[in-house]
């Protein structure tokens, strides 16, 4: 019932797009229509894989996606502990901080081109600074307010200053990460895809760019709706891992 | 007989930053034979946790000394089981990977170690439930993993801090009897922190009477009640009335003290 009624909904949009847009109140130099959409997204995919082919174009996005994702949450949980552990360091860094946080990242996106030039690095540059901060406050708040009985229980049963790090902090920390993983990584892939449609030679981002410099209003939209498949997928995909890690947990918490 | 367990002149004062230091408590001396179930009651806020942090080491006390087992507490003791009021079990752990914990910080090679888990999973009643999650238990059944978790490092000591304080009746019932015959059975010191007089005097060798904060020894009581004791049976003796009648005496001027005090407060 509620499948069918999801079904109708989106049908009902994609109609009325295709009708407005062939009744003429839609501007088709503006919005395109499905009926052109379809058939474009069709033939990229139909084009084999080239080095300008669609594959190539989501191969390199995925890759700045993953790349800034780890490089992001690696960064994050380091510098999130140690602030975390150390009230000294923690208190001194909060306004820079702050400060950065408080910085819309996009637009550091053409600072970074200009520092990194139009390859991956730049974009990666940019997933990361957007994923650092969400793992980094997840992991600080999870290590400072990791409940006191937990560590002082293992200690008294043995446990070394490794072993509470690795038995109690870091599990604690861990699941704070998993429970922002589908935020981090979502914004991992904004962060690409912004920084490719704003300066790059490959990936979807830039593919919505060259469409957008020859008046191609059905190629934008074609890779507004590649873009859209990718992050379902990818938050499928991460749902998964994340239930896979929060079995621990109990259910509304999930 | 030589002592487990022995404070003397210790006091406790919290430093908590940002707010006034308070004495916690003061002038402990107070000696537990080996083998001995000793409990310590007093009214809420007298410090009476605070000393098992004190005996454990994972608070320094701020004068007198503390000794354990022979050897002076200086800092963290491995060679006490202690059994916390709150939920200590590690929530991403089922119950034998928490219950295996302190044989896996011993370095207990893994096969043994697993002998000792099943043993005590068995005999806390959790067999069933060796994979299950802490969440997944009623409040009970995550106590009694929590005692198996202790019990599998078998250690001469027991500190418990109101262990059973936020079970139901029956249940309470049910895991005192259950203590009484693990302690029988393995000759432990037990040191057992309660607000709850009558189950001071179901379990102990001697209740220790506290005073409001800062917590002084008020009293000593011994208790002659012969074992084995039933705890749910045990309240009906003439013996047990009138110890419990002299006790809440001294009890009850404490326990007002302490609420006149807090309405203060507030």
């Amino acid at each position: 019932m509620v499948h069918s009624l999801q079904v109708f909904v989106i049908a009902a949009f994609v109609g009325v797009w295709e009708g407005l847009g062939q009744l003429g109140i839609l501007d088709k130099f503006f919005y395109s229509r499905p009926s052109l959409i379809v058939p474009r997204i069709w033939g990229w995919l139909a084009e084999g894989y080239t080095p300008t082919s669609i594959y190539r174009d989501i191969e390199v996005t995925l890759i700045e996606t993953v790349l800034g994702f780890v490089i992001g949450t690696l960064l994050g949980v380091a510098i999130g502990y140690a602030f975390a552990r150390n009230r000294v360091l923690g208190q001194a860094f909060d306004p820079l901080l702050s400060m950065f946080n408080a910085i819309p990242r996009l637009v550091l996106a053409p600072v970074f081109i200009l520092a990194f030039g139009i390859d991956l690095a730049s974009k990666v540059a940019l997933g990361v600074t957007l994923v650092f901060f969400i793992v980094f406050f997840a992991t600080f708040t999870a290590v400072r307010d990791v409940d006191q009985t937990l560590v002082d229980n293992v200690r008294v049963l043995g446990a070394r200053r490794r072993d509470v790090t690795f038995q109690v902090l870091l599990p604690a920390a861990f699941s704070a990460i998993v429970a922002s993983l589908r935020t981090s990584a979502g914004f991992a892939f904004a962060g690409a895809v912004v920084a490719e449609y704003i300066g790059s030679s490959v990936g979807v981002g830039r593919r919505i760019a060259n469409s957008e410099a020859f008046f191609d209003s059905t190629g934008v939209f074609g890779g507004i709706v590649v873009i859209a498949a990718l992050a379902l997928a990818l938050d499928a995909f991460l749902q998964v891992v994340e239930g896979w890690f929060s079995r621990w947990k109990p259910r509304l918490e999930r | 007989m030589t002592q487990a367990i022995e404070l003397t002149g210790v006091s406790k004062t919290y430093r908590p930053p940002r707010k006034k230091p308070y004495l916690a408590i003061t002038d402990i001396d107070l000696a537990i034979g080996s083998g001995q179930f000793v409990s310590v009651v007093g009214p809420s806020g007298c410090g009476k946790s605070t000393l098992l942090s004190l005996v454990s080491g994972l608070l320094p006390a701020s004068s007198g000394t503390v000794t354990l087992n022979g050897s002076p507490v200086t800092n963290v003791r491995t060679d006490v089981g202690f059994i916390f009021q709150r939920d200590a079990l590690l929530p991403w752990k089922t119950v034998r990977e928490n219950v295996r914990l302190p044989l896996e910080f011993r370095g207990v090679p893994r096969s043994a170690a697993d002998q000792r888990v099943n043993e005590w999973v068995h005999r806390v009643g959790l067999a069933q439930f060796g994979e299950n999650y802490p969440h997944e238990l009623s409040g009970g059944m995550r106590k009694r993993a929590q005692l198996a978790q202790v019990m599998v490092g078998d250690p001469a000591t027991l500190l418990m801090d109101e262990p059973f304080s936020a079970l139901d009746v029956q249940t309470r019932n049910l895991m005192e009897n259950e203590l009484l015959g693990a302690w029988g059975a393995a000759g432990k010191t037990v040191l057992f922190i309660t607000h709850d007089l009558e189950e001071a005097i179901a379990l102990s060798d001697e209740i220790v009477v506290m005073t409001a904060g800062p917590g002084r020894i008020k009293a000593r009581y011994p208790v002659g009640l012969p074992r084995p004791r039933n705890v749910t049976e045990v309240r009906f003796e003439p013996e047990f009335v009138a110890l419990y009648e002299r006790a809440w005496a001294d009890l009850r001027d404490e326990v007002t003290r302490s609420y006149e005090r807090s309405l203060r407060i507030s």
